[in-house]
């Protein structure tokens, strides 16, 4: 939440020049439309006849319609207390993208037979290389961070060439070079290992920059105080730094996360069996391919929606000391 | 060196690069002496007490705290630190933690003390600050004055042998310092060896055994509070009284 003020502004959707533009805008936008073919103009057929013949008039009534409904359940929300109106605007978006599926004519039984294989097998595979690479990510970027804050120059030579080197490549290169490459130096290695390598290599160098940022936000007071109580470095780092950190790390660390699950879509490129690569393989045999994609998106989805969740209760925690 | 010296400073000298920030500096603390640092800013009291816990190097002389000797190779400065209180004028109180788990953690962590133990101690040293109601707040959750006595608590927990207080009450209101002051001079009646940086004038006369000017990275004066307000010897220190006084 933005720092709020005391003085109750009036509801910006109820101010009546905001819903004149509003209205305007959205019955524009409609009119740019030939929506003559959609069952919305079928519902309209009482009002402008049939809608192939309609014409401008035709147009104009069915972007007049639109624009009053927009409007009025715009408005109509704004009446509603905070918690009703992010429900009710989440529930509608939803609705357009359900309405924006159905126009694909998915085939929900071939979807119903593919989809136990899709997540026994897909979701599985993506969940524990995103997971195992998380935390191998994670210890790097804490070892990373404290390297580049050191004055040793080897820890800080190492540390940066790392993060130099893994966040210049794409990561799509990364996952070729370790599985190809490395079997050149004599270390043969599985697919689903090398993808694993390739992720917490790549994104333990995002986050190394993250924890490093995060570790410098504390203030100097903190290692004094701590250093003049007999902390050493390790206890200072474990229990008063990194514990401070950790909200200025949470948010970049959870974008980390939802960017690392969808990334590991890249490991199907060396033929490891997750999520993407069955989406892209189940379909092909009947050229079903929309089914399949739009699954396989749902479940990502999905499964940021838990990890977003997961990082506001984090969030939630670590608020407590900060407020009066 | 006398068995009764807490911290033993000798011709200690201190460079921040080019710059001399403390120049050939002697000064003995016996235990159980209240020492009292003033000094215009920049003059180098808060570079010479954290000198005194190793939180700053010094390049030349000696400095003997409890019988040890403070240098770049010690392996033991953790446990010279534990038994050095410091008072910060930021206060500097872990944010993450209780008021009570503030006061906890140095014994439990350093010294290897139980919880319950660390509890009581703390619960007791809290009790001799006047805030015990204040245990499981968060130190935001306090005023400055109440932040500052819980600092001070925290470095009692570890029962040290000497307290340093860098300018506790510059960054309080006025009706805040007062219950510091307070505090600390609760502390020295006690016997509590105390070396303190501060510019409260009525303070430094009313437990100061000793009153010390700097200037310039030197010990300019030295004496007792009485000498040192009455009869000031220095030109330098007449000027700073009579500035400081003025208010
Ligand atoms: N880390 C540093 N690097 C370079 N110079 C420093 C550093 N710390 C302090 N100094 C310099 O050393 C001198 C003494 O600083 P110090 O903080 O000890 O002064 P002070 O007497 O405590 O002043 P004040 O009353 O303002 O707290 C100052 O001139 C300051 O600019
Ligand atoms: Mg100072």
């Amino acid at each position: 939440m933005l720092y709020p003020d005391t003085v109750e502004a009036e509801i910006l959707v109820h101010k009546p020049w905001f819903v004149a533009t509003m209205f305007g805008v959205v019955l524009l936008l409609f009119m740019a439309f030939n929506m003559s073919g959609t069952s919305f103009a079928e519902l309209m057929r009482p009002v402008i006849g049939e809608p192939s013949v309609s014409g401008l008039y035709g147009r104009f009534a069915i972007a007049f319609a639109i624009a009053v409904i927009f409007t009025l359940n715009v408005v109509l929300i704004g009446f509603a207390p905070l918690k009703f109106q992010i429900g009710i605007v989440w529930l509608e978006l939803l609705l357009l993208f359900i309405a924006f599926f159905e126009t694909f004519h998915l085939s929900l039984p071939f979807i119903r037979e593919k989809l136990p294989f899709l997540i026994s097998q897909g979701v599985v595979t993506t969940l524990y290389v995103s997971a195992i690479s998380i935390v191998i990510a994670s210890v790097i970027a804490v070892a990373g961070a404290v390297a580049k804050l050191s004055n040793n120059g080897f820890a800080f030579a190492i540390a940066s060439f790392y993060t130099s080197f893994f966040r210049g490549l794409p990561l799509l290169m990364q996952v070729y070079l370790i599985y190809l490459g490395l079997p050149q130096l004599g270390f043969v290695i599985n697919a689903v290992p090398a993808g694993i390598l390739a992720l917490s290599l790549c994104y333990g160098a995002y986050m190394t920059e993250i924890f490093r940022s995060g570790i410098q936000s504390i203030d100097r007071g903190q290692w004094e105080a701590s250093r003049s109580m007999g902390f050493g470095f390790a206890l200072t780092m474990r229990r008063i730094i990194l514990p401070q950190a950790l909200p200025v790390i949470i948010p970049p660390t959870g974008n980390q996360f939802i960017s690392m699950l969808k990334d590991s879509s890249l490991v199907s490129v060396i033929g490891v069996w997750e999520l993407m690569f069955l989406a892209r393989t189940l379909g092909q045999k009947t050229f079903q391919h929309m089914e399949m994609l739009i699954s396989a998106a749902m479940i990502y989805w999905m499964l940021s929606i838990c990890l977003e969740l997961i990082q506001s209760r984090i969030e939630r925690h670590y608020h407590r000391s900060k407020v009066r | 060196m006398s068995a009764q010296s807490v911290i033993e400073a000798k011709a200690v000298s201190k460079w921040y690069g080019q710059f001399h920030a403390l120049k050939d500096i002697n000064l003995t603390v016996h235990k159980g002496e209240r020492i009292v640092i003033c000094g215009p800013s920049g003059s180098g009291k808060s570079t010479l007490i954290r000198c005194f816990n190793r939180l700053e190097a010094h390049q030349q002389g000696d400095i003997v705290v409890n019988g040890v000797a403070l240098h770049g190779k010690m392996t033991n400065v953790a446990a010279v630190r534990s038994n050095v209180g410091m008072v910060f004028q930021q206060f500097n109180l872990f944010p993450h933690m209780t008021v009570l788990m503030n006061c906890m953690a140095g014994p439990m962590w350093v010294k290897g003390v139980s919880e319950k133990e660390a509890r009581e101690t703390a619960l007791k040293f809290l009790e001799r600050v006047r805030i015990p109601e204040q245990a499981n707040k968060f130190p935001i959750q306090l005023s400055g004055g109440q932040q500052q006595r819980v600092a001070i608590a925290r470095s009692l927990c570890m029962q040290p042998a000497v307290m340093l207080f860098d300018e506790p009450t510059s960054a309080l209101d006025p009706e805040m310092v007062s219950e510091v002051l307070e505090t600390m001079t609760g502390l020295a009646r006690d016997g509590m060896t105390m070396v303190c940086v501060t510019h409260e004038m009525g303070f430094a006369r009313a437990v100061a055994d000793r009153v010390i000017f700097m200037d310039a990275g030197q010990i300019v004066e030295e004496g007792t509070p009485d000498e040192f307000f009455s009869r000031p010897r220095h030109d330098r220190t007449k000027l700073f009284l009579s500035q400081i006084l003025k208010h």
